[in-house]
């Protein structure tokens, strides 16, 4: 039985009980009183399909599909515009990226959307060796889309390229050899904790 | 009255010396003012310029003083010289203050101040120093209409007070709404959870207090009198009356709960499991601590809807048009009443606007926390098809149709108010008709109120306190709230605006001050509010009477009855003294002794009127001393400016001004005639309530009288002036000058 089965067994109908209990600062929903202050701050408003507000609405309302598939949460950029104004002092921001992971755990996170891709290639390059191998990583993001695209986007970059070449910003042969952290083994050990410790917590053990 | 002497002191402080030819202003009061004793002062308003006052009428046999300095509302305290007669010529803020300093006004400035000192010494010569109405009583026993909270603890603040209070209550026990609730919404800190009504606690103290007496299950068959000498009966259930005494009334007659069954499409009536608020209190406190039981088959509840305003905010015919204020709060204790006893219970309450006064908004926060679920949603419809409830709604956030399954739902029904018989229905059909409004769906009519009489006043225009809005009791929401358009009653409570026991405790108070304030001033002889303490009080000559009734109709405080002749008898103590029945009266007999048609209109007339050739006009000003004449001061205090040709005539409601005034006033060459009043209407700030209204209904008259006179309808005209239009009156006054001088002058100048 696959994760999201299991929760959708355990929570029945109540959506506002499972978001309290796995998302983080998930137990803030509730307090929401629809202002739609969150809404009107947020610089990308126009654009997100659900604004906060209403994906607060629909969870209460139960529309768990709907909350945990779409795209509005990938959209926030942590500009902390609505934390600060919200009368009710949610902490919105938080509570966007919480779901954001949730929906990513279940599943259930659109398979496209740009910010979950980015966001999984950083922290399988993060997660590797300890730290960022800045070369690989802009590699990576630029063939995401496949050979062609990658080789547009790397040319119409040369230049800056180039420059950081000049400046000794970039290091060319970390392709072949990166420097991790000290200790990879103890570090990747670290990693597989905390996750038992996540998932212990969250419920999403086995 | 014994001889009159008359003296006029004119004051040289504030630059009122510098700028004006003050010896020639005492010269003109001696001559053409026929004052005996002018004298100046360098400081009127210190202790040397006030004893000198004082010692010209201790010593001197003074009867009439007149005070040229600053306007009537400065200086108060030390020219209170109450027993004399007393006029001011304003010549601080009414000339100097709104001219410029400078040589070319110089000569304008100085024929404002003479036409002042002209219109003083003229004024004073009709005014008599008021003795106080001689009608008095002085009984001081409270009676309180109604036992429900706001009753019992207006009778408990009276009583605190030392006042003898009787408590009437129509139904057998005292409490009310109040003591039929499982408990109330908090008023405390932490304002999270519900606490005891403390109804009982109320009662308790109602009954143990020896200066207050209860009557249960009676009403007031009779009302009669005037405050300090009212005359109630008392009607018990069991046939008894009895006739008492009393000097002020109260009225708390409170509310009754709007009739769920108008509301069919939400499913009551049709499923015993659709209740109104009152519905659930009724369930709640059978359960006690323990889980609340649905009616129709006793299983305990495990869902909850509420839908708030249920019947109210609403245009339909039959709804109630308002807010009645206290239901989101109620809903919200409602659902805690569930959550506290089990967690699991779902509750969602359904809301378009959720209005939580006072501390509520902690209240509705705490009900959050619990896990009470609100949506923003508009109940359609409730179907109850085989027992099973399901609430349909539009979510106003998702902009969706949703629906929500329920053991129970909750209507959030409004306030309706026992406000009794509305006098005046004719009158607000009139106005719909006015606005457009189609009578059928005229919310007024809608919505039913008891008709069943509160007071049984046997007053001549009407049995009850009037209406304002849907039916609650007509108060001064702005200013005297408490106060109603009868004298020495004053309602509080739901019968007033809709409202939940905090906000009834508070009005109970002041209610219970107001009536206090009422039989102290009613045994003095003086007026309540808002002319407060004033002594004077209305009088006619009864010879040149008409018995037309005018005055008795349009009294705004239903003051005036009549004789079995038809003449009007004024019952001094339930009068305001506004003059709307002076304004109103055809033959002009009806006169305050300080007040009158002549000391008005002979300041009119004692303004000097120059030919039409010095091409100086001159305009009247008939100013409401409420709030247009203190506009003018302040905007004098500001330092603006207005027309040398204007001459401001303070009264004391717009409502008094007599046509005559206006006609005399063309009639002897000036060019136009201001008046300046307060806002009429439902949202009136009239402190007399209807004066404005009726001068503005009057002035619509005069223009048929302005075109027999082949004059513009332009010379007269009638502006709504707030306290706060500083900037704006004396802009008024000068758009108002320029547009008559362009029509051109009076062509009556100098006949």
């Amino acid at each position: 039985m696959s994760v999201n089965t299991a929760m959708i067994e355990k929570y029945r109908n109540d959506f506002l009980k499972e978001v309290e209990e796995n998302v983080e600062e998930g137990h803030w929903v509730k307090m929401c009183m629809q202002c739609g202050v969150c809404s009107g701050s947020c610089p990308f408003g126009p654009h997100w399909e659900h604004p906060p507000q209403e994906i607060f609405m629909m969870i209460r309302a139960g529309k768990r599909d709907e909350v945990l598939g779409s795209e509005s949460m990938w959209m926030c950029t942590s500009c902390y515009n609505c934390i600060v104004r919200c009368p009710r002092e949610l902490p919105i921001t938080h509570i966007m990226h919480g779901l954001a992971n949730y929906a990513h755990r279940l599943g259930l996170a659109p398979k496209m959307n740009p910010t979950r891709r980015f966001a999984k290639i950083f922290w399988d390059n993060i997660a590797k060796t300890g730290r960022v191998n800045e070369l690989g990583l802009s590699l990576n993001l630029y063939f995401m889309d496949g050979f062609g695209s990658g080789v547009k986007k790397a040319t119409a970059m040369a230049g800056v390229g180039v420059g950081m070449l000049r400046t000794k910003r970039l290091n060319p042969f970390a392709l072949v050899r990166h420097k991790g952290v000290q200790n990879p083994k103890e570090f990747q050990s670290l990693l597989k904790k905390a996750k038992e410790v996540e998932d212990r917590r969250k419920g999403l053990a086995g | 009255m014994s001889e009159t002497k008359t003296a006029m002191y004119i004051c040289n402080g504030c630059g009122l010396g510098d700028r004006l030819d003050t010896d020639s202003l005492g010269k003109l009061a001696q001559s053409e003012g026929k004052c005996t004793i002018v004298r100046q002062h360098d400081f009127l308003c210190n202790r040397d310029g006030v004893d000198t006052i004082r010692r010209d009428i201790d010593d001197d046999g003074v009867t009439h003083v007149v005070i040229a300095a600053c306007s009537r509302r400065a200086k108060t305290e030390a020219f209170g010289f109450d027993d004399v007669a007393l006029g001011r010529a304003n010549l601080r803020e009414g000339v100097i203050w709104v001219r410029p300093d400078t040589e070319e006004a110089r000569e304008t400035t100085q024929e404002m101040a003479e036409d002042y000192v002209r219109m003083a010494c003229a004024e004073i010569r009709y005014m008599q120093r008021p003795e106080g109405n001689p009608n008095t009583g002085d009984n001081k026993r409270i009676l309180v209409v109604g036992g429900g909270v706001s009753g019992m603890a207006a009778a408990v603040e009276a009583s605190k007070a030392g006042y003898e209070v009787l408590l009437v209550e129509k139904s057998g026990e005292l409490g009310g709404w109040a003591a039929r609730l499982y408990k109330r919404v908090p008023n405390r800190e932490p304002f999270s959870d519900p606490q005891d009504t403390g109804v009982e606690d109320l009662v308790k103290t109602v009954e143990h207090d020896k200066n207050i007496t209860v009557f249960l299950s009676s009403v007031i068959t009779r009302t009669s009198g005037a405050p300090g000498q009212f005359s109630v009966d008392i009607s018990a259930e069991s046939g008894t009356t009895s006739t008492e005494n009393v000097g002020s009334i109260i009225q708390a007659s409170g509310f009754s709960n709007f009739d769920a069954a108008r509301l069919p499409e939400l499913g009551f009536g049709a499923s015993a499991d659709v209740v109104d608020q009152a519905g659930l209190e009724l369930l709640a406190g059978k359960a006690g601590d323990g889980p609340i039981t649905r009616p129709s088959d006793g299983k305990e509840v495990a869902s909850v809807v509420f839908v708030q305003c249920a019947g109210q905010r609403s245009d339909k015919p039959g709804h109630l048009p308002y807010c009645s204020g206290h239901c989101c709060n109620t809903s919200i204790k409602q659902a805690m009443y569930f959550k506290d006893t089990n967690p699991d219970v779902d509750t969602l309450l359904l809301y378009s606007d959720l209005r939580t006064p006072g501390n509520g908004e902690d209240f509705y926060r705490s009900a959050q926390r619990k896990g009470v679920t609100f949506t923003k949603g508009q109940v359609r419809e409730v179907q109850t098809a085989n027992g099973a409830l399901v609430v349909k709604f539009r979510d106003m956030i998702l902009d969706d149709d949703a629906e929500a399954r329920a053991d129970l739902v909750v209507l959030a029904t409004g306030q309706v108010p026992n406000s009794g018989i509305d006098i005046e229905p004719a009158a607000a059909e009139d106005e719909n008709e006015g606005s457009g409004v189609d009578a059928a769906s005229n919310n007024n009519a809608a919505v039913e109120v008891p008709l069943e009489s509160v007071l049984n006043l046997d007053y001549r225009q009407g049995p009850d306190l009037p209406h304002l809005r849907h039916g609650f009791n007509d108060s001064h929401f702005i200013c005297f709230p408490y106060e109603t358009r009868r004298s020495g009653i004053y309602t509080c409570g739901p019968v007033r605006r809709p409202m939940d026991i905090a906000q009834a405790l508070e009005d109970a108070t002041g209610a219970a001050l107001k009536a206090i304030q009422a039989v102290e001033n009613a045994s003095l002889g003086r007026a309540a509010h808002p002319r407060s303490g004033d002594l004077s009080f209305p009088s006619f000559r009864k010879e040149g009477c008409t018995q037309c009734k005018r005055c008795t109709v349009e009294c705004p405080f239903g003051a005036i009855d009549e004789d079995e002749q038809r003449y009007p008898v004024f019952n001094e103590s339930r009068c305001r003294r506004c003059g709307t029945c002076m304004g109103a009266c055809p033959v002009r007999v009806i006169y305050f002794e300080s007040y009158s048609v002549d000391t008005v209109g002979q300041q009119v007339k004692a303004v000097q009127m120059p030919d039409e050739t010095e091409e100086k006009p001159r305009f009247l000003v008939l100013a409401c001393e409420n709030d247009a004449y203190p506009a003018l001061d302040m905007a004098a205090q500001q330092g603006l400016q207005y027309s040398p040709f204007v001459r401001v005539v303070p009264v004391r409601c717009l409502g008094s001004v007599n046509t005559i005034w206006v006609t005399d006033a063309l009639n002897s060459g000036y060019d136009g005639v201001m008046l300046m009043g307060c806002k009429k209407g439902d949202e009136y700030q009239c402190h007399f309530v209807k004066g404005s209204e009726m001068a503005h209904y009057r002035m619509s008259k005069i223009d048929d009288t302005l075109q027999q006179l082949q004059l513009e309808v332009e010379r007269v005209e009638t502006y709504e002036v707030e306290i706060t239009d500083i900037q704006r009156a004396p802009k008024l006054i000068d758009d108002y000058v320029n547009r008559v001088n362009e029509i051109g002058m009076n062509p009556f100048k100098g006949f």
